[in-house]
């Protein structure tokens, strides 16, 4: 017993010097943001002191320059639309594949999972050129190419969880005089609730941080940009000029993520790991 | 009740396959047929065979980006993984503060590939002002910086599954093997990693899988300085599609190739799971 506390003792401490090392970098950009954007350069591990301080002036122009409220609302608006959008219908048609046995529906299984191992580069231009012709280059048209994208994922997670449902439960709800949508809708998805946050959560992250899809099918010229893509356009254009901004920028944009990290912690780790178990 | 069901299909199916069909089957098809095209806008394609396969290698670009992703992937997979497996195991020890660590080892894995490229781009620069160069100075920098990188953000997304795995050995082997006289390292050896091999499988995948197809934290970090030699497969890819006009068929003869690569990866790795399951 003795030899563990040791051992614990010692493993305590190597863990805390990680944990410095593991919030180093955020501790870097929060401190520099504070700074006169001349000054970083200077000594860029050093505290502001009364000559470099800046206050929010670096806040205020990294705000300025990319309508950061504006990516924010727009980064929001995408992922919940799409996340929800995901849900809802990938879980139907999860179910309907799952449970109509079919050439059809076992050939749309394969098309999905298949999906999943396609990397983005295989379609990125002639998707971001049909989005164009379409006119899909909004954030309602990001919607539906975040629904197409995710579905391999999303359906291949689902069903596989529906099968594990037993049929009786539906039937007696067709007896009863269930319609599909109503049996879908009062009985399986209820069910389904805890793959669903699974899928949800690792739908929002992806989208969230998502810079290539929206890049290429918005673009830098438009109103909707999102956060990855305000912070590519400032530090691609201003990156050299106004380093303050840049710091302040990147402090704003892992301020959402660090709270809901925080207030959903249970659920993301969670999410994480069975997401990674079924997957 | 397959027969009422099968009805639905306009409302359980068609919404799902209109946008899978805009996102990914029709520009699939279309990838494919344009990696034998010469074209500038998709409308004026024209057929020319395998003409835009052999130009791939015309230069050493794509064969470079291929061995900087081996090295890289490699390095970055096996450090990966014995950290975080490292962790677990400090962290299942039922220690004080374990659910703090916890919080913070995982933290970085859901900051954007864009931000954190950006972030670990500003601290290196920092690190490497006192030695009067920069990241883009030298292309092991560069290297180095996203292996680092790398561990930053996924050895917590690991370290998490290592847990859930470890958490699921029975106490009463451990105990068997500690009444048999096995030192600490042999039932690390000989119990706890033969019976976490299903979360060891997880992780490869998941970190091959990450490392391979990388592609926002290699355009922030350095974007592939000096002159390409940092540029992975998915940034040669784009930088093949969007920086030359004129090259975009190469550009999509190049993505078929890395999708023909990636495939031939995750099958293999498939196949190798499959085995190990067989065994156990």
């Amino acid at each position: 017993m003795k030899q563990k506390k040791m051992v614990d003792g010692v493993l305590i401490v190597v863990l805390c010097v990680l944990v410095v090392a593991f919030l180093t970098p955020i501790f870097f950009v929060l401190l520099n943001s504070f700074k006169g954007k001349l000054y970083i350069s200077n000594n860029p591990f050093a505290f502001p002191t009364g000559e470099t301080f800046a206050g929010l002036t670096n806040y205020m122009n990294g705000i300025s320059k990319t309508n950061f409220f504006g990516a924010f609302g727009w980064s929001l608006f995408i992922t919940v639309f799409s996340v929800a959008a995901i849900i809802l219908f990938t879980s139907m048609t999860a179910y309907y594949i799952t449970r109509v046995k079919s050439k059809v529906t076992s050939a749309l299984y394969y098309m999905f999972a298949f999906s999943m191992i396609v990397p983005f580069q295989m379609v990125m231009f002639t998707m971001s050129k049909l989005a164009n012709s379409t006119h899909l280059n909004n954030p309602p048209g990001m919607v539906l190419l975040y629904l197409g994208f995710g579905a391999g994922l999303a359906i291949f997670m689902f069903s596989g969880f529906i099968k594990s449902i037993p049929l009786e439960i539906e039937e007696a709800a067709m007896i009863d005089g269930c319609n599909p949508l109503q049996t879908f809708f009062g009985v399986v998805m209820p069910i389904l609730k805890p793959t669903a946050i699974t899928v949800a959560i690792l739908q929002a992250m992806w989208v969230w941080n998502d810079y290539l899809l929206p890049y290429l099918v918005i673009g830098l010229s438009t109103p909707y940009k999102t956060i990855p893509v305000a912070v590519q356009y400032l530090i691609g254009s201003y990156g050299a000029k106004d380093m303050g901004a840049m710091m302040a920028l990147l402090v704003l944009s892992i301020i959402p993520i660090v709270i809901f990290y925080l207030t959903c912690q249970k659920y993301i780790i969670e999410g994480v790991v069975a997401g990674a178990v079924k997957g | 009740m397959q027969k009422t069901l099968k009805r639905y299909f306009p409302i359980f199916v068609l919404p799902t396959l209109i946008a899978f069909s805009f996102a990914f089957i029709i520009p699939f098809v279309m990838g494919v047929y344009l990696s034998f095209c010469k074209f500038k806008t998709i409308t004026n394609a024209q057929f020319i065979g395998f003409d835009n396969y052999i130009k791939i290698f015309a230069n050493k670009d794509f064969i470079n980006a291929f061995g900087f992703t081996v090295k890289f992937s490699i390095l970055a997979i096996l450090t990966i993984n014995i950290f975080a497996f490292a962790l677990a195991m400090a962290l299942t020890r039922k220690m004080a503060g374990t659910n703090l660590f916890r919080t913070v080892f995982f933290m970085p894995n859901l900051i954007g590939g864009i931000i954190l490229g950006y972030i670990w781009q500003q601290m290196i620069n920092a690190v490497l002002l006192k030695y009067e160069t920069t990241l883009v100075a030298n292309a092991t920098y560069g290297f180095i910086g996203l292996v680092v990188l790398m561990n930053w953000q996924m050895i917590g997304y690991m370290m998490i599954i290592y847990i859930a795995g470890l958490q699921n050995v029975p106490t009463e082997l451990i105990e068997a093997a500690k009444i048999d006289g096995a030192t600490s390292w042999q039932t690390l050896i000989k119990v706890k990693i033969p019976m976490v091999m299903p979360s060891i499988t997880i992780c490869l995948f998941l970190t091959v899988s990450n490392c391979f197809k990388l592609f926002d934290q290699n355009l922030a970090l350095t974007s592939g300085a000096p002159s390409k030699k940092t540029a992975m497969l998915a940034l040669d890819i784009y930088n093949t599609f969007y920086g030359r006009s004129g090259f975009e068929g190469v550009g999509q003869a190049k993505a078929v190739l890395f999708f023909i690569i990636v495939a031939i990866i995750a099958l293999s790795q498939l196949a190798l799971t499959r085995s190990k399951e067989v065994e156990q």
